[in-house]
């Protein structure tokens, strides 16, 4: 794993008047709705702390009102914290001096909004080269990173367009390739597929699945949506009355929920989505690839899987003295690790249920199986 | 025994503005008279080269501009046929001359309305203890009614057409001093965050997003500005400007009916024609940057 480019540290925010008397309170324990009664501040980020890692997608969920906009905001210091140390590579960004943070914008980070935030008086192709011509690049050079921005989110052709004629899913194409276009080192997004229709919104998450497997991107999302933060994130915390509440991969969040608040909130997971083949996959010791070598056999007992020099699987059969010593041919179509749960369930009432069901990385290695039971017992 | 009773205002004291007020006019006139002349000077020297550069453009030109602006405003032939059809009349009614006299007041006045109102205007925009101190300044300048700074501005600049822009412009300005202030205040949040976002300084932020996206409900504010100082033109007359106004005046004093219809009609002509022309302008909606490389 690769060490984290971006670490919050005890971040806290809190808007209003009477900020010193908000801060002793705060230091006083007193909650969020107690500050809020005895000085009108609100206290919209409480100590919050969190790690991302370089090439990760860390999602930061919660309704509305918890927070996380305003964390999000607070790492690009569009909102300046009242405490704490956003650290990047190392370096706290809250000791920047003004031209310091003016270039972090301009070439670290990138942010896209709910809203799109585009402007009307430019086109699409002027609206992608937004970031670059605030940095001062020079008209032909902005604008040819642009067009390959534009042509990675799928919007080649339509440059000269006005933005008031795109559709929502459209616009946030734009708003994505103006981030993308600044080859930012962290991108920010804000709730961006939230604006969208359901079916716009899961070509986007899609989409943005797609485009990060080329990019890899360090991105910090922001959502309301499990099913999305199931979907696409690496890491999930999860906030509420401005403190992240459990912070961990999706499985911890799952199976192992740390307060009540949790388990409420992910009651709503649709499992079949948001767990893939990678969840029940039982992983086989794999020998070393030996090209020439020939055929390799691993098992655990259950089942032996024979393998060719690639690490392809040619067949399996059943161990522990019942099934045919002699390999059977493989009977199921291609399952990846990233595969979702739900895709496998036709698998199941096609093929006999007490099968193994292979699984193979993105390059068609062999990985390990996994069976019905599994599948079944991790639906449940 | 009863006074306090009585239902008149008291009247033993009597707080006079007024004669501090007349003390304080020649006071400045006499302090200051080298910098209002001054003043008085440039201003003429610009009055008098755009009423020039105005009375250099043949008629007909001026016809055929106000065609195209219409025609390019409305994407209507017939419109701009029908505005450069009520230039025409003006001519005809005989007043030509004055209209062009009348155009360098407004065209001045507008100018400097804008040169001032503007960059107020982007300032209260940014800071809301300066909006609040301006807004008295600027509610006095709409309702205190005209006549009353005009025998100020006839000590401080002389006769003529200097105080009668000087006198539009204070009437004129805060329309584009408010609506601009409004405008960038009303730029969407997400808008202006993304130019925050990524990377703009201060400058960057005002002249490429807020002001482009600000720009029509400002070109409402300079289109209202205009029409006020449109609406100066009688008035700014009764202090020696010359033009369409003076022809207003003229006939009043000498009771001529015909006449003040006449000129009336012609200043119709002119706001409606102005107020069109300029509309065109900002509901065409701001135009694109040239997109393709």
């Amino acid at each position: 794993m690769t060490a984290a480019l971006l670490q919050v540290q005890g971040l806290t925010k809190i808007f209003g008047h009477g900020l010193e008397q908000a801060r002793r309170l705060l230091a006083g324990g007193c909650g969020k709705d107690e500050i809020f009664r005895r000085t009108g501040a609100t206290l919209a980020a409480d100590d919050v702390s969190f790690e991302v890692r370089e090439g990760e997608t860390f999602v930061l969920i919660g309704l509305s009102g918890s927070g996380k906009s305003t964390v999000v905001r607070c790492l690009n210091l569009l909102h300046r914290p009242t405490a704490g140390r956003i650290l990047i590579a190392g370096r706290d960004i809250l000791g920047y001096r003004r031209e310091e943070l003016l270039e972090l914008r301009r070439r670290r980070m990138a942010m896209v909004f709910q809203s799109f935030g585009l402007m009307s008086h430019r086109n699409l192709l002027d609206n992608v080269a937004f970031g670059l011509e605030i940095r001062g690049e020079a008209k032909a050079a902005r604008h040819a990173k642009a067009l390959q921005a534009i042509d990675l989110v799928g919007l080649s052709g339509q440059e000269g367009s006005r933005i008031d004629a795109l559709s929502g899913g459209m616009k946030q194409r734009v708003g994505l390739a103006r981030a993308l276009a600044n080859d930012p080192d962290v991108l920010l997004m804000d709730e961006p597929f939230s604006a969208l229709d359901p079916i716009v919104r899961r070509d986007m998450q899609a989409e943005l699945l797609k485009i990060q497997a080329r990019v890899k991107k360090t991105i910090v999302f922001i959502t309301h949506d499990i099913n999305e933060a199931f979907k696409l994130g690496d890491t999930i915390a999860i906030m509420k009355d401005g403190r992240i509440v459990q912070c961990g991969s999706p499985e911890d969040i799952l199976y192992r929920p740390a307060t009540p608040y949790v388990q409420e909130f992910v009651r709503d997971i649709d499992k079949g989505q948001a767990l893939s083949a990678w969840h029940v996959l039982r992983r086989l010791p794999l020998p070393a690839a030996r090209p020439g070598g020939g055929q390799t056999e691993v098992g655990d007992g259950d089942f032996a899987f024979v393998l060719d020099e690639a690490g392809h699987l040619l067949g399996w059969s059943r161990q522990g003295g019942r099934g045919p010593a002699a390999a059977v041919a493989v009977l199921t179509p291609a399952v990846t690790v990233d595969t979702p749960l739900r895709e496998l369930l036709p698998l199941l009432v096609e093929g006999r249920f007490a099968d193994p069901i292979a699984i193979t990385d993105g390059s068609g290695a062999f990985q390990g199986y996994t069976t019905g039971n599994a599948v079944l017992q991790a639906l449940v | 025994m009863f006074t306090v009773l009585a239902d008149t205002f008291p009247s033993w004291y009597k707080l006079d503005i007024g004669s501090w007020f007349d003390r304080l006019i020649p006071l400045l006139v006499v302090r200051f008279g080298w910098l209002f002349d001054r003043v008085t000077q440039d201003l003429l020297w610009v009055l008098n080269g755009l009423e020039r550069l105005i009375d250099l453009v043949p008629w007909w030109v001026q016809v055929l501009v106000v065609f195209v602006l219409g025609w390019r405003a409305t994407r209507k032939l017939g419109r701009g046929s029908l505005y450069a059809a009520l230039l025409v009349l003006v001519g005809l009614l005989g007043l030509w001359e004055e209209m062009n006299q009348t155009l360098a007041i407004v065209v001045a006045s507008v100018a400097l309305s804008l040169v001032i109102g503007l960059p107020f205007g982007i300032l209260t925009a940014n800071s809301r203890r300066l909006t609040a101190g301006l807004r008295p300044l600027l509610d006095a300048m709409q309702t205190m009614p005209t006549f009353v700074y005009l025998i100020p501005a006839v000590m401080f600049f002389g006769l003529g057409k200097v105080p009668a822009v000087i006198a539009t412009t204070i009437y004129a300005v805060p329309p584009v001093v408010r609506l601009t202030s409004h405008a960038i205040e009303q730029v969407d949040l997400e808008v202006v965050e993304a130019g925050r976002a990524f990377g703009a300084s201060r400058l960057q932020l005002l002249f490429k997003v807020q002001i482009p996206q600000a720009l029509p409900t400002i070109m409402q504010g300079i289109n209202q500005t205009t029409m006020m100082a449109v609406s100066m033109i009688v008035t700014c007359s009764m202090i020696g400007a010359r033009g369409l106004g003076l022809e207003v005046i003229t006939a009043i004093n000498r009771l001529e009916m015909g006449r003040g219809f006449t000129s009336g009609l012609a200043i119709v002509i002119v706001a409606v024609l102005i107020d069109r022309l300029t509309q065109g302008w900002y509901r065409r909606g701001p135009k694109l940057e040239e997109g393709r490389p």
